[in-house]
């Protein structure tokens, strides 16, 4: 006698109803998508580590903020998209739960790309301030916003319905974004050890240009890609698994419901 | 290049995450998919 793991099983059972289910999350679009990303990361390679001149100031350090600031920016953005999420949830009569699978993935992906975000600026503090850490404004309130929303993750995972958990999680959603100008303005509002915005700053008159300012650029398209590249299939990814958690609810409600009606017999 | 271990290291460090997590992602996908009719895929 053969053993199966569940997801042998899902598939036989599914090859004896008759019912297809080969397809994955990609389609055509992801397809082409990835390929843009792939592209897209493979000049950031290119021009990040050998097209791109070294700094006056910084030298070769200049290079980690070509993978620094776009993964910040990547970050932010799928905060914004978490919290828009979010609010499309909570506030609108449907409560359509597309839109609060759409906020955890996004949610989740921005805790990966502020993971590295950290990490790489680590790296650059250590090369250009010695240190791989300082409690300074910038740094502490992005680490608070790392926290923040692998507690939002948690929360999500918390339990009930599905409605439950979207529920409680939009409210999350929308309070936590508030972080990002926080985060943002840090460097004004604190004497901060960090420098201030190169680009998005008040007087929007970016402090870099030529061949450094065109890395930055693509780097910043190549993380967008990648965002929207990896938020379509988490987003898909997380469908299917509320489709198996009802399916799993229904087999476990309709297993009860037998086992009541063998006690009943019985007496 | 001068501090190329840090430099290409951080480099590495951002490529693998992406690609840990990307490959992560995709599985789970997969393997979800595997249990779930394509007639309830909406993208299909």
């Amino acid at each position: 006698m053969t053993t199966l793991d569940p997801d042998e099983r899902a598939a036989e059972q599914a090859a004896r109803s008759g019912a297809p289910n080969s397809a994955d999350t990609a389609t055509a679009g992801t397809r082409a998508l990835g390929l843009a990303t792939i592209v897209a990361m493979g000049w950031l390679v290119a021009f990040g580590l050998f097209f791109s001149p070294a700094d006056y100031q910084q030298d070769e350090a200049v290079r980690l903020l070509y993978v620094h600031v776009p993964t910040i920016w990547a970050a932010y953005l799928a905060f914004v998209v978490t919290a828009v999420a979010s609010g499309l949830y909570l506030f609108r009569s449907e409560h359509r739960l597309g839109w609060d699978r759409l906020a955890g993935a996004s949610a989740e992906i921005g805790v990966v790309f502020v993971a590295v975000t950290l990490a790489v600026g680590a790296m650059w503090g250590r090369l250009t301030w010695g240190v791989f850490w300082q409690w300074d404004a910038r740094l502490t309130t992005t680490a608070l916003l790392f926290v923040t929303y692998i507690g939002y993750l948690a929360v999500r995972r918390l339990g009930g319905s599905h409605h439950q958990r979207a529920r409680r999680s939009a409210v999350i959603g929308l309070l936590a974004v508030l972080l990002l100008p926080l985060v943002h303005w840090s460097v004004r509002l604190w004497r901060s050890l960090h420098q201030e915005a190169t680009v998005l700053d008040t007087d929007l008159d970016p402090d870099i240009e030529g061949l450094m300012a065109f890395s930055l650029f693509v780097g910043v398209v190549a993380f967008t890609l990648l965002y929207a590249w990896l938020v379509v299939h988490r987003t898909r990814a997380l469908f299917m698994e509320d489709q198996l958690d009802e399916q799993g609810l229904e087999v476990a409600l309709a297993a009860r419901r037998a086992e009541a009606v063998d006690t009943g017999e019985d007496r | 290049m001068e501090d190329a271990g840090f430099i290409l290291g951080s480099y590495a460090l951002v490529f693998g995450v992406v690609a840990a997590y990307s490959w992560r992602v995709l599985r789970s996908a997969r393997r979800a998919a595997r249990r779930v009719a394509d007639a309830e895929k909406y993208w299909t």
